[in-house]
């Protein structure tokens, strides 16, 4: 049985409006939805199971921080740290997100319609079959995928006016693991110095497929349009970027 | 391009062929292949410069037929340039990297314990005879309130004001941030399990913790930092605290140096830059655990070491614990393990006192770390202000290590700071653990006894209490600095 239940956020501070959501979920509430959200930090933070929480809103920082199952779908923009070491689960995001998103995020996935900004994708990481997904629809602003160590992150940059670059500079930087498409060429002067471009494969085509599908049912965007145009894939140049650095 | 090494070796390995039965246990045990087989003249042979003088060989041969020395070769005597200045130039000549060592800071700095003395009672007042009286070391970590009020019910007193989380421990020592990564699951397992029995805590360090050792969680203090290296839901409520490892004294301000994949310098700059930052992964913490477990955080102890401190209090932190900068690694850059930071001594009494003068001090406890060696460090460290101490060295030389700073190799002869399946198996953790509870004992002992004489009867009346130290050799401002007065002042 699904058991639904809507929590007007208005006014409330973040401690208790989580303290609510959680009491909701300990009755056995299975869809939470979320009024007026205006900024409350943490929510979704830790949480697990099989669990909807819907936001109407801005949630603000650390939104499903430690995260592990839930799915959560805003309406609106969300700020910082989105996703911050979310282990299981799915976001979804119907605006533009702030920076950090994704921080050592290890494994769900996490489907944004808008931008986003500053170092997303930092330090993503995968074990065996746990591998974080970032799927975004708009452009990203500097450091994106910053010292990466597992995981796919795919940037769109579907709302690109001519000639605007699809993410800032030093993508990839410190990069030594998991993989970066990017819908659009890249000059290398945008790139880390830790990174290479490489040629889409078959196998790569197949990432794409499936998550892009994914990404285009969430927002209603034609999934095969999206895929007509060319990719760029990146990866690290090594495992061990700064292994020369020392004497032992 | 070859180039002939122009270092010489730091040690000579004296074999004694009269004894030397060529059973080739020295080759063996050896993790740097300093000892190898001659099989055309069926005799051992030592490579003198790999050698790093961590007497594994000897202990382990059963004739006693090896003996490691200093190399005596001597340069020209120099105040200036001595043998380890022109070592490392001639290092990094050959190679062109940092230098990088494992554990703590080995040059000469003054060392301030060993510059206080502690007090006795003498007629005026009584000592306590511990063999006879309750002594109380059992220590609260974690946040405690401003004040307590009791309420009567039915006739019987009931604490009115809600506690804070608190974690009892038996002693005031914890095992220090130690990874799985850094040290063998053996060696991890034996901390565990000494921490267990005893009645204190391990912690995790900021590798995760292995998933057998999730049994021990209730002893385990779990730490979360920048690479956020085994961290998810699970971990978080499985520990007993949950530490952020802002920095530690090994290397203040950056981050991991182990060998292979763990390669990541400069993860330590990703996430935090103010306290606005720090009190948001605090309460993301404590919103992940339902505000059920203290936070702590830990920092190397730097210049502003007060300030900062005194920030992390008031970013919400319930405990605070400062490394020093002796403090010891697995891995970090010569240049900043012997050079940066401030002396945990100094630290810790210019921490209290700020955390006193703001009125602030009980919203946390302080664990210092970083060169605690005997239990005279342990009480020293409480009368300056310290609820407990981390410690790392002292521990792993419990179980085998011989400080040859070899660690971040990963070649670990004694089989403590190594992945190798061959050589991890050299730690049986029963006798490891038996040996760190030993330890834990022995120098509880020490701090009963010696608070006995004193005259207190519970370690809590020792902290923070000055007036129980003198320094001896110490100038006017080290003394200001920590707050005690000169050997043969009075009140």
């Amino acid at each position: 049985m699904n058991k639904s239940i809507t929590i007007d956020a208005h006014g409330l501070p973040f401690v208790k409006l989580n303290r609510e959501i959680k009491r909701a979920i300990a009755e056995g509430v299975t869809h939470i939805s979320l009024l007026n959200v205006n900024g409350q930090r943490y929510i979704g933070d830790g949480l697990r199971g099989k669990l909807r929480i819907t936001i109407n809103g801005i949630p603000g920082n650390d939104l499903a921080a430690f995260m592990n199952g839930p799915e959560i779908v805003v309406y609106g923009n969300a700020q910082d740290c989105i996703a911050n070491t979310m282990k299981k689960g799915r976001i979804i995001i119907h605006g533009n997100v702030g920076d950090l998103l994704g921080y050592a995020m290890r494994g769900g996935e996490v489907f944004v319609k808008g931008n986003v900004g500053y170092r997303a994708g930092i330090h993503m990481k995968a074990c065996d079959k746990q591998i974080p997904v970032i799927v975004v629809g708009g452009t990203a602003a500097d450091f994106f995928g910053e010292y990466m160590a597992g995981g796919i992150i795919i940037l769109l940059g579907l709302n690109r006016q001519h000639n605007e670059p699809i993410a800032g500079d030093y993508t990839g930087t410190g990069m030594h693991g998991g993989i970066i498409y990017l819908r659009a060429e890249v000059p290398k002067e945008h790139l880390g110095k830790e990174v290479q471009i490489m040629k889409i494969e078959q196998q790569d085509k197949a990432i794409l497929k499936k998550y892009i599908k994914k990404f285009a049912q969430e927002f209603g965007f034609d999934p095969d349009k999206i895929l007509e145009a060319e990719f760029t894939k990146l990866l690290p140049m090594g495992k061990r970027p700064y292994g020369q650095k020392y004497a032992y | 391009m070859l180039m002939k090494s122009m270092l010489i070796s730091e040690f000579i390995i004296e074999r004694n062929l009269d004894r030397c039965i060529v059973c080739r246990a020295c080759e063996r045990q050896c993790g740097f292949d300093a000892h190898q087989y001659d099989p055309e003249d069926d005799v051992m042979v030592s490579i003198d410069e790999n050698c790093v003088g961590c007497q594994r060989c000897s202990y382990i041969c059963p004739t006693n037929a090896i003996t490691i020395r200093r190399n005596p070769t001597e340069f020209q005597p120099h105040a200036q340039w001595d043998a380890n200045t022109i070592h490392n130039i001639m290092k990094q000549a050959e190679t062109g990297g940092m230098l990088l060592a494992g554990m703590g800071n080995d040059r000469p700095y003054p060392i301030y314990w060993d510059h206080l003395l502690l007090n006795a009672s003498q007629v005026t007042n009584p000592s306590i005879d511990p063999l006879r009286e309750p002594m109380e070391l059992r220590t609260y970590l974690g946040r405690k309130p401003d004040r307590v009020e009791i309420e009567e019910t039915d006739g019987k007193p009931r604490l009115k004001t809600k506690l804070y989380p608190l974690v009892e421990i038996e002693t005031p020592i914890l095992f220090a941030a130690m990874s799985y990564g850094a040290l063998s699951y053996n060696v991890c397992r034996s901390l565990a399990q000494a921490a267990q029995e005893f009645g204190t805590l391990f912690n995790t360090g900021e590798g995760g913790l292995h998933e057998k050792l999730y049994q021990y969680g209730d002893h385990a203090i779990v730490q979360v930092a920048s690479g956020r290296f085994g961290v998810d839901e699970e971990y978080l409520n499985t520990g007993a605290i949950i530490e952020i490892k802002i920095g530690q004294g090994a290397k203040p301000g950056i981050g991991g140096h182990l060998p292979g994949e763990k390669v990541l310098a400069d993860i330590a700059r990703t996430h935090i830059y103010s306290i606005e930052d720090l009190r948001q992964l605090i309460f993301a913490l404590k919103e992940a655990t339902d505000y059920r477990k203290p936070i702590s955080v830990k920092i190397a102890a730097v210049h502003n070491v007060a300030s900062i401190a005194s920030g992390i209090v008031h970013a919400g932190a319930d405990i605070v614990a400062i490394d020093g900068f002796r403090g010891a690694t697995g891995a970090a850059p010569v240049v900043i393990r012997n050079n940066v930071g401030l002396p945990i001594e100094l630290a810790l009494a210019a921490v209290d006192q700020r955390l006193r003068d703001e009125g602030v001090r009980n919203n946390v406890s302080l664990i210092v770390s970083g060169s605690i060696r005997n239990s005279a460090d342990v009480i020293k460290a409480i009368a300056l202000g310290a609820d407990a101490v981390y410690i790392g060295t002292a521990a792993l030389i419990a179980i085998g290590c011989h400080l040859c700073q070899k660690c971040h190799t990963g070649k670990c002869s004694w089989g403590i700071a190594t992945q190798d399946p061959y050589k991890t198996r050299r730690v049986n953790p029963e006798i490891a653990t038996r040996r760190l509870v030993n330890l834990l004992q022995a120098w509880s002992r020490e701090i009963t006894d010696t608070l006995g004489g004193m005259g207190i009867n519970s370690i809590e009346s020792l902290k923070g209490n000055r007036l129980h130290l003198r320094g001896v050799g110490l100038n006017q401002v080290e003394l200001d600095i920590l707050g005690v007065k000169h050997a043969g002042e009075s009140l």
